[in-house]
């Protein structure tokens, strides 16, 4: 027990270094947003003028405004289709399917510069140009597959008797899909939609090379907000993204427990 | 209560045949078996008859009305999956009612029905559970009572009491067989369990290699298999290769075997001189001359004997080839390894395996 006792403690103080790794630059930003120096001077004096000033910031607002609505966009249409190539992918065979899954993973792997460029170039030539409409395009591209593979996975661990079960006691296909098929992989459809909109709401590569003059969303705001010169009303946007990304990940984890039990009731 | 004629079914997968002109009529309110080994089609053909496979050729009917291009869910079946396939997001009740909430049935009567399907099966208590919450037992149930709630024209078990343990499997075998008499509804039940087929079974169709190779009532299959592979299949049996005697008359049944030891057989044999193959159950054979009718008579030495409680195994060696014979332990009659015994049989339990099926 005693050597158990040490072992606990190295572990204990490894876990907490990665801790204090991961969270203290995020703590120390937030901390900043509340500093009322522009230059981070300590000790600290507590104000909230920087998220007043946010509120003024038009350009920082419309970014924001941009980011949301792209990101739902992308959400609703990434997950509709996403999911029901899922479907097509794990209960139906055609001609081609082995392949088409194959070229599912190659937009994971490659880099999003590369990407980016490539949509650039792509939209160019065919005349859709640059702007909302495109990075929605590119948006979209982009997080298909992680949809595809997230929904996928959850369709596997069940095989086709439960449809086939819906069938034989007079549900029609249409029936089935809603009585049947979408309730069982409702959690990996959801845990889908976070990581379509997460990786929507994340973009930088693509919108930036894809955002007409005018027009940009909040990561590519940000970055030029610190080329322009770093003031702490980036802070205070950035605290209340992280808020927001925190609530969604409870969210996400108290999903993950309810598809948790619904993995169990399979059994 | 109906009937399902299933007519020249062929089913074809890469170049093998899977069901190869299968043809059967299953009786109304009839527990009928599918028993064969795995790959003998047996499980594909329960799954035409529901819907999920689509013949090449032939028909599958019921009731007179062709169902071969009917997709699944208007077929009127009821079906229990091996692993019973229970809606892992909703209740016993709601599992249940499933059939009749897709038809749209008013919810006062579907409440009535669901609670007579659960009475049935005797699991009205839990009919708020979720399946993951039931026993392998109650899971079975369930599965029954959702399959029957909609009063389908046919019951299909697909391997229903595998997934069980031995005891239980036991239990639920009366059982279902009670629901089933009590519903009155014509059954079609895939099994690779021998000893369950013929516990079960009103009839018996034994497939192999995608063809219906016999097909009848348990006892008629056990007693009177036609070939090799039915006479393994459904127990142990010993068997003798010989030709007919050639100066018999067909009427005596006299078979010589090829180290001249005659046999008979009551059955009916092929002509003077040509090939034939004798199945004899081991229990038919008694140690010791004095078998009820005992034409057939060898003798031999007792090579081994394995005592399993009510019964006890004796492989005896008569010249070149084994004999097995299952005894019941009635006495005290212990006998020596290497003990000279003689065996005897009636002809009547001398069975002539049909010509071209014998191998």
């Amino acid at each position: 027990m005693r050597g158990a006792g040490a072992t606990g403690w190295v572990v204990g103080a490894y876990l907490g270094a990665i801790l204090v790794f991961l969270y203290l630059p995020i703590a120390v930003m937030v901390a900043m947003a509340f500093n009322e120096s522009v230059l981070y001077e300590l000790p600290l004096r507590f104000s909230t003028v920087w998220f007043e000033r946010l509120a003024g910031n038009e350009r920082l607002l419309q970014a924001t405004l941009n980011s949301l609505g792209l990101a739902l966009a992308n959400t609703v249409i990434a997950t509709a289709l996403g999911t029901l190539a899922a479907l097509a992918f794990a209960r139906y065979t055609f001609r081609g399917r082995a392949l088409l899954r194959v070229l599912l993973f190659p937009p994971i792997t490659i880099p999003w510069l590369i990407i980016g460029t490539a949509m650039l170039v792509m939209f160019f030539w065919t005349g859709i140009g640059r702007g909302l409409h495109a990075m929605l395009l590119g948006h979209v591209a982009l997080s298909l597959p992680y949809v595809i593979v997230v929904v996928g996975a959850r369709l596997g661990s069940y095989g086709p008797e439960l449809e086939e079960a819906a069938a034989t006691l007079g549900a029609t296909p249409l029936q089935t899909l809603l009585r049947v098929t979408l309730p069982v992989i409702a959690p990996g459809v959801v845990a889908a939609a976070l990581f379509a909109f997460a990786v929507s709401f994340d973009q930088f590569v693509i919108s930036y090379f894809l955002a007409p003059p005018g027009v940009s969303t909040l990561p590519v705001e940000i970055y030029s907000a610190i080329r322009k010169g770093f003031t702490p009303e980036i802070n205070a946007v950035s605290s209340i993204i992280i808020v927001v990304s925190m609530g969604v990940l409870v969210l996400f984890a108290r999903l993950y427990r309810f598809g948790g039990v619904g993995r169990g009731d399979a059994g | 209560m109906s009937v399902v004629e299933i007519a020249g079914v062929v089913k074809r997968y890469a170049a093998q045949r899977v069901l190869d002109d299968v043809s059967l009529t299953i009786a109304e309110g009839e527990f009928f078996g599918l028993l064969g080994p795995s790959g003998s089609g047996k499980t594909t053909l329960l799954r035409a008859i529901a819907g999920f496979v689509a013949p090449e050729a032939g028909s599958i009917r019921i009731d007179a009305e062709d169902l071969t291009r009917v997709p699944v869910h208007r077929r009127g079946i009821g079906m229990v999956f091996q692993h019973y396939a229970l809606f892992p997001h909703l209740s016993v009740f709601d599992n249940v009612a499933f059939g009749l909430a897709v038809r749209g049935t008013a919810r006062a009567q579907v409440r009535a029905r669901v609670q007579e399907m659960l009475r049935l099966v005797e699991l009205e208590s839990l009919v708020e559970r979720r399946p993951a919450q039931l026993s392998g037992g109650q899971q079975q149930r369930v599965a029954l009572a959702r399959a029957l709630v909609t009063r389908p024209r046919v019951l299909l078990l697909d391997e229903p009491l595998s997934a069980l343990d031995k005891r239980l499997r036991l239990q639920m075998q009366v059982e279902l067989r009670q629901i089933q008499r009590e519903v009155g509804i014509t059954t079609v039940f895939v099994t690779h369990d021998q000893e369950e087929a013929l516990t079960l079974s009103d009839r018996i169709a034994l497939l192999h290699e995608g063809r219906v190779v016999q097909c009848g009532a348990p006892a008629e299959v056990y007693e009177r298999p036609r070939s090799v592979f039915a006479a393994q299949f459904l127990g142990a049996a010993n068997f003798f290769a010989g030709r007919v005697a050639p100066d018999g008359d067909g009427e005596s049944g006299a078979v010589d075997l090829d180290d001249g030891t005659r046999l008979f057989s009551a059955g009916t044999l092929p002509g003077p001189g040509q090939a034939v193959t004798l199945a004899v159950r081991p229990e038919k054979l008694l140690l010791g001359e004095g078998a009820p009718g005992g034409e057939n008579v060898l003798s031999g030495t007792l090579v081994q004997a394995v005592y399993s409680g009510s019964s006890t195994a004796y492989y005896v060696q008569c010249g070149a080839r084994q004999v097995t014979v299952f005894a019941q332990n009635r006495g005290e009659v212990r006998l020596e390894h290497g003990a000279a015994v003689s065996l005897s049989w009636s002809a009547a339990d001398t069975v002539p395996l049909a010509p071209g099926e014998a191998g």
